[in-house]
């Protein structure tokens, strides 16, 4: 028959200095305590991680004096273990982890956001075209439109370059656009890529 | 080579921490010592 040592006394006996009932109480939770965190994690390192991380924390209470027994040793444990995984999801939200594989394309974490050549010929395209729609837009409506849009201007300063109130800069913003979609429903104009 | 082998090693399920993770945290358990000074306590790592 064998003789298993009860958790606590084993808890009670690393306290007091004994190393070797580390070691047992390791070994003995050890596929729990593994499995648990790899159903979660599904990753063999970030599992081992936290496994470690758990221990560290279990040894440092331990040794600290402020483990009460109140609770059983493993769930104690166990719910060390759940805050860590709990702690390495919100890690991961803040910092995505890019997941490795055989087809792992650098591109796709370092990519910029600058346009490539085909989509930047295609922005100049629209970008030309749309000049020339504005240029068919009464000359009030076209002026607010191209110092709010070109210029970047707001519609405090527009008001005060134009000598018009900033209601009658936006109502001619406002109408600046109404008329470009009517130009270009009436050409058959399609300005997307 | 040992690339071709890496990701269905990964596939595996875990269900146990490697015999390193182990004798880390026993030889880091030995190595840590609290000291209890009036009331404070201080971890010291010993080499």
């Amino acid at each position: 028959m064998k003789l298993e040592i009860d958790d606590s006394v084993l808890v009670r006996d690393y306290i007091s200095g004994d190393e070797k009932a580390l070691e047992i109480l390791i070994n003995r939770h050890n596929q729990r305590i593994t499995s648990f965190i790899y159903s979660k994690v599904l990753d063999r390192d970030i599992t081992e991680d936290i496994f470690q991380d758990t221990f560290i924390k279990v040894i440092k209470t331990l040794k600290r004096g402020s483990y009460s027994e109140e609770g059983k040793f493993l769930p104690w444990v166990m719910r060390i273990a759940h805050n860590l995984i709990i702690d390495h999801f919100r890690k991961n939200k803040r910092m995505p982890k890019f997941e490795g594989s055989d087809d792992f394309n650098i591109f796709a974490v370092i990519g910029d956001d600058k346009l490539n050549a085909e989509r930047q010929i295609i922005k100049d395209q629209i970008d030309s075209d749309l000049g020339v729609l504005i240029e068919e837009l009464p000359e009030d409506q076209k002026e607010v439109l191209v110092m709010r849009i070109y210029r970047d201007m707001s519609f405090k300063e527009i008001s005060e370059n134009t000598g018009v109130s900033i209601n009658t800069a936006l109502g001619r913003m406002r109408y600046a656009l109404i008329n470009l979609r009517k130009i270009i429903n009436k050409h058959n104009i399609v300005l997307t890529s | 080579m040992e690339k071709i082998y890496s990701e269905e090693k990964n596939a595996c399920r875990l269900t146990k921490v490697s015999s390193e993770t182990i004798r880390f945290l026993l030889d880091y358990s030995r190595s840590l010592r609290v000291i209890d000074y009036k009331g404070f306590k201080f971890e010291a790592g010993l080499n």
